[in-house]
């Protein structure tokens, strides 16, 4: 609810001027009833032609008065949803944005993209709802009421009994079926399960032969989703029918007393028929209600999922540097420990190494043994638990983020390119770059053929996620976009996976021969990739075992050893 | 642009012929329904002018006509009471067949899809696919439940209205007939400038969604490269548009009703002007006033399901287009029929010689991809298929396991064209772990047991510790009864991969077709798997994509492929000394250490 009222307050007229438009068209449809009572006790009864005429002329101004001011609820109902929607879209985008890693890592992109598109599209249409038809409904229905006690309070009370019954009917409904329509939903989701499940596993379930088998599996859940749906639609179709019970027995109520009342003259024939009408309109809006009720809870649900991402804090603070000595190392890690989550294991404890300028870096170690954490600490993706890690001899958390990571160049584990041109991709190193310098980039990333080739070279288009790529250029790509801004610091996680051996060992080649010579950290699987570097850190379980040059490593480090027998028995026996 | 809606028009029709099929599965609830909705609108409809009739019994003050009142008040309630249950049975026989056919359809999608030739599912993407299944059926089910619930009960309402508004009155009843169109007209004259607005905003939001789907799902890297302001003036453009066009369409759209009741206060109106006048120039002869209450009603009922009758075909045609979508999965065509001669290959006599003869295919007919392809193999012995990432080295594999037919040339095994066998004889005899590994949603032991659900707990677990899986999976929560999410949930990779083998160790086909695990595992687990391999290897024809030289170099043949073709054939040596591709390919890897 409080994301609500947040983005109502920039639309204070509009929410204010739509529901009272609302109450106006719905006041002279109130009136109508009325004017046709008159109509019939003074028209008819009393034989006046001239009072019909005017009273029929009222009714067509009631009617273009009712439109009028629809219109104008409506201008501004769509007004303040749309624009409200528009700029939580924004805050959602821009405050999303500022997530760390550690936040993406536990929200998941995917519901990230969830809240800001359908949630808010949803939200959207019920702020759009609830001005409309929400706040019109109950004000017919209570106004229906009032009306009927100007007439005749006795009468009244048939009104007073019938809608708090009417409530219950329709909120008792709601409120019961909702937990079977969640059970429906969660029983389609393993529907789903099982047909996503098995259209990614299908040369596997055709190699084992098991169609029927999956075919009989995939019955079962189909029916029992059926038969839940079912059990659900005998209750909610119960809504119409007990309405429509409620409604005509209190009208029959109302035209039993009434056939009393009006024989002792208390209330007249044009007077009854007006009541009549006014139980009539209480049933045309229930049946909206319970359709717009359904709308605005949903819509509440997706406010408070997006209301509980807002709230999230996000930014990544800036603490001021205490100025220690410059050792001249590029990087160090002092005693630092990881845990990603609160009371979890540690993925990463007691590293403690530095790294001299231009140095190159290899680091090796087995899934999940904390290769990528470790070099994640360097731009501060992640803060360190405890300990601290410095670039230039400076604390990287006494760093502006946007600073610190423009003397580094990244190369995820994972290629991703963006939608646009192999320049516009390139440009994120770099946001000037002039074309000698991604030329130069793409030659030192083994692209400059691949891009030569391609028709527009550099203006190239690349779909999203760089789709029109191979797995192999798209790493180079990565690689290059890394390179064009000339970073003092390189970090290429596992960057050569998607490689094969020749064009891998072009690469490391020209990494070797840059002029500036960047401190480079390498994340590999293979001993092949880094046995060359200055410094080899070995991870297991997130402790350092091992730190030396390849051949140290060779003899002193088991976990190294192993790791590279597994790879080159076969070789050396060659 | 005639054409193109007519012919439109004519697939709908055959959309609605096939519909109807599932539909005929149903006739006895569908009668039933339309059975009861007939009485529920007549029973409705007949309620006013009981009410009118009542309404007229109660004239004015010492003149109330209380004998006739009461028996027609008891009536009334019966007729409520058979109303109200009449729609409830209607609803429930309406769920029942729409949901009925909704799970008819769903089936035979899903079994369509296990008789797809893996060409047809290779081209869709499996989130289309899936999405076909489920929210097409899903959108499809809306539709044909509102059509079931709204048109039947609107067209009735609407002929069972003029019927009873004509046994009233002549006059009232035109002036009803001839105003109504004007709402309808009002409606679609929205609805068409609408349109357009709609559409743009469908295009802008999904212009947007791109932009938040490629920023937000790499996050991480618009992060490591501070592209955050770019990104998000990128996005400020965009809604900045969408807001302009979102507001646009909401509000013309919110038009349609407040204009259409407008239309019908006028109809009201009309009615009461010339009742009332009616009444009073006639005398009592026409029209009492309990006709013209009655009337009044009628007229706002008569309305009313016209306007939701348009609402209910842009529904309608909208879950038209759904089943379409899931019609052509469901008629796609299957894989070839098996000739009805197709032999069985028996499972214990398969020796495992396997021969490619002249083999030539491709996947598009414009790029030849496999030409000229042959390779005699006897029991035992081993293939290794290297080459750059993308080569086309999977193509062998969808060869072998008749995944896709070969376009020239023939493959058999022990001496029988594959075509001439039946598919599970042939799949069955091969046993195959890829690197994409695949577990299904079930327990450990279940999914080792896929091949063979018949197997006992003591083959599963020997199984297991044949594949060097047995000791994680005792460190798993529950052992062999832990469920695993969709897709192996939480294991890595490697263990994933040492489930399959398990797998492959309970069934023991003769022949195997194994992608060894590349970078996604560390090589020490690779170790423990290559380990099972060596083991399930022993004596069994082996297809290898092989990543490691040691795999590489005990191979009896190697296929060197590169862009799709082999390039080169041949064992380790013979390879190495005609210093091809692969020789270079050798020396980039292992330069250090010859």
């Amino acid at each position: 609810m409080k994301v609500f009222f947040r983005f109502f307050k920039l639309y204070p007229k509009e929410s204010i001027l739509s529901p009272l438009f609302k109450l106006l068209e719905a006041c002279f449809d109130l009136l109508v009833p009325l004017v046709v009572a008159a109509i019939i006790d003074k028209g008819i009864g009393g034989d006046d032609r001239g009072f019909i005429i005017r009273m029929t002329l009222v009714l067509v101004l009631l009617a273009v008065v009712g439109l009028s001011c629809a219109l104008c609820a409506q201008y501004f109902a769509a007004k303040a949803a749309v624009g409200t929607a528009s700029k939580l879209r924004r805050e959602l985008f821009a405050h999303m944005q500022s997530f760390t890693y550690a936040q993406t890592d536990t929200i998941g992109t995917s519901t990230m993209i969830t809240r800001i598109t359908s949630d808010v599209n949803q939200l959207q249409s019920g702020i759009n709802m609830t001005l409309r038809l929400f706040l019109r409904s109950p004000i017919i229905v209570l106004g229906a009421m009032v009306m009927a006690f100007t007439i005749h309070t006795k009468s009244a009370l048939i009104f007073a009994a019938a809608i708090p019954l009417l409530s219950l009917v329709v909120f008792g409904v709601m409120l019961g079926g909702i937990p079977l329509f969640k059970k429906v939903q969660a029983r389609l989701d393993r529907v789903t399960g099982v047909t996503r499940e098995n259209l990614a596993g299908v040369r596997v379930i055709r190699a084992f032969c098991q169609e029927e088998e999956e075919i009989a599996a995939f019955a079962k859940v189909n029916r029992e989703q059926t038969s839940l749906q079912n059990k659900a639609g005998i209750l909610s179709s119960l809504m119409n029918p007990l309405t429509y019970v409620i409604v005509n027995l209190a009208v029959i109520l109302l035209i039993k007393q009434g056939g009393y009342q009006v024989y002792d003259g208390e209330i007249t024939q044009g007077e009854l028929v007006a009541l009549v009408n006014y139980m009539g309109q209480i049933l045309v809006e229930l049946v909206k209600l319970a359709s717009t009720i359904f709308l605005v809870t949903k819509a509440v649900a997706c406010g408070n999922r997006i209301g509980a991402v807002l709230d999230m804090p996000a930014g990544t603070e800036i603490f001021p540097s205490d100025k220690s000595a410059d050792t001249g190392a590029a990087v160090t890690f002092e005693n630092v420990t990881l845990t990603y989550h609160k009371g979890s294991h540690p993925s990463l404890s007691g590293i403690d190494f530095s790294v001299a300028p231009g140095q190159t870096v290899g680091i090796i170690g087995g899934t999940g043994s904390g290769k990528t954490s470790l070099v994640n600490l360097i731009p501060r993706f992640y803060d360190a638990t405890e300990g601290r890690v410095t670039v230039n001899g400076r604390d990287v958390c006494s760093y502006d983020p946007a600073e610190l990571r423009a003397h580094i160049g990244v190369v995820p584990q994972k290629a991703e390119l963006f939608r646009g041109t192999i320049r516009t991709n390139l440009c994120w190193g770099k946001a000037n770059a002039t074309d000698e310098e991604l030329w130069r980039a793409l030659e030192l990333a083994q692209a400059a053929d691949f891009v030569r080739k391609k028709e527009g070279g550099l203006d190239a288009p690349v779909d999203q996620k760089g789709r029109n790529f191979s797995g192999g250029q798209k790493q180079r790509l990565t690689i290059a976009r890394a390179l064009v801004g000339e970073p003092e610091i390189l970090i290429l996680d596992d960057s050569a996976s998607a490689l094969d051996f020749v064009t891998d060992a072009h690469l490391r080649t020209a990494l070797k021969s840059l002029p500036h010579t960047p401190t480079t950290f390498i994340i590999s699987q293979r001993t092949s990739s880094i046995r060359h570097a200055d410094l080899i850190a070995v991870l297991e379980d997130g402790h350092v075992v091992g730190l030396g040059k390849h051949e140290e490593l060779l003899n002193t480090c088991d976990t190294y050893r192993e790791i590279h027998m597994s790879q080159f028995k076969g070789g050396e026996e060659a | 642009m005639k054409k193109a809606k007519s012919t439109a028009t004519v697939s709908s029709l055959a959309t609605l012929k096939k519909v109807l099929r599932y539909l005929s599965h149903y006739r006895i609830l569908f009668a039933l329904s339309l059975l009861l909705c007939a009485a529920s609108v007549a029973l409705s409809l007949y309620l006013p002018v009981l009410t009118g009739e009542a309404i007229d019994l109660i004239v004015a003050p010492g003149k109330v006509n209380f004998e006739a009142l009461t028996p027609l008040l008891w009536r009334g309630v019966i007729i409520i009471g058979i109303t109200a249950l009449c729609q409830w049975l209607m609803a429930i026989c309406n769920n029942r067949i729409t949901f009925g056919v909704v799970r008819r359809l769903r089936q035979d999608a899903f079994e369509s899809i296990q008789r797809l030739p893996l060409s047809f599912l290779d081209k869709h993407p499996v989130g289309g696919l899936v999405s076909r299944v489920i929210s097409d059926a899903d959108q499809f089910t809306d539709g044909l439940l509102m059509g079931f619930s709204q048109l039947f009960t609107g067209v009735l309402t609407i002929a069972g209205t003029l019927g009873f508004m004509l046994s009233l009155n002549l006059w009232l009843t035109l002036w009803v007939v001839l105003i109504t169109p004007l709402s309808l007209f009002v409606a679609s004259f929205i609805a068409k400038n609408t349109h357009h607005m709609f559409i743009k905003q469908t295009e802008t939001r999904g212009e947007q969604t791109a932009l938040i789907d490629e920023m937000l799902g790499s996050h991480k890297t618009v992060v490591a490269f501070s592209h955050e302001d770019e990104a998000l003036s990128a996005f400020d453009e965009i809604n900045g548009r969408l807001e302009t066009v979102s507001r646009k369409a909401t509000f013309f759209s919110s038009l349609t009703n407040p204009s259409t009741r407008f239309v019908n206060n006028l109809v009201y109106a009309g009615v009461a002007l010339i009742g009332a006048l009616m009444s009073l120039a006639m005398g009592n002869v026409t029209l009492s006033v309990g006709q013209l209450s009655c009337f009044l009603t009628y007229a706002n009922q008569y309305t009313k399901p016209f306007n939701e009758i348009s609402g209910v075909i842009t529904e309608l045609q909208l879950s038209m287009t759904c089943a379409a979508r899931l019609f052509e999965l469901v008629e796609a065509e299957p894989e070839p029929e098996e000739p009805t001669d197709a032999v069985t290959l028996p499972a214990d006599a398969v020796t495992g010689e396997v021969t490619l003869s002249d083999v030539h295919f491709s996947y598009s007919p414009d790029k030849e991809l496999i030409r000229n392809l042959n390779l005699k193999l006897d029991k035992g012995q081993r293939v290794a298929i290297v080459g750059p990432t993308g080569c086309g080295k999977t193509t062998v594999i969808n060869l072998l396991m008749r995944f896709y037919d070969v376009d020239g040339g023939s493959i058999s095994v022990s001496g029988t064209d594959i075509r001439k066998l039946t598919r599970h004889s042939l799949r069955g005899a091969y046993g195959m772990v890829l690197q994409d590994t695949w577990l299904s949603a079930g327990t450990v032991k279940e999914n080792i047991a896929f091949g063979r659900p018949e197997a006992t707990e003591d083959e599963i677990i020997a199984a297991a510790k044949a594949a060097h899986a047995d000791s994680f999976i005792r460190r798993l929560p529950d052992g062999y009864d832990t469920v695993l999410g969709e897709n192996g949930g939480t294991l890595s990779q490697g263990q994933k991969q040492l489930l399959c083998i398990a797998r492959l160790f309970l069934s023991l086909p003769p022949m195997l077709i194994l992608d060894e695990a590349t970078s996604s595992i560390d090589t020490r687990t690779e170790l423990k798997i290559q380990n099972a391999f060596a083991t399930l290897m022993k004596g069994r024809t082996s297809f290898i994509v092989a990543h490691r030289l040691s795999t590489i170099k005990e191979a009896d043949v190697i296929l060197v492929m590169k862009d799709g073709r082999i390039i080169e054939q041949g064992d380790h040596k013979t390879l190495l000394k005609s210093g091809g591709f692969y020789a270079e390919m050798y020396r980039s890897q292992f330069e250090d250490c010859v």
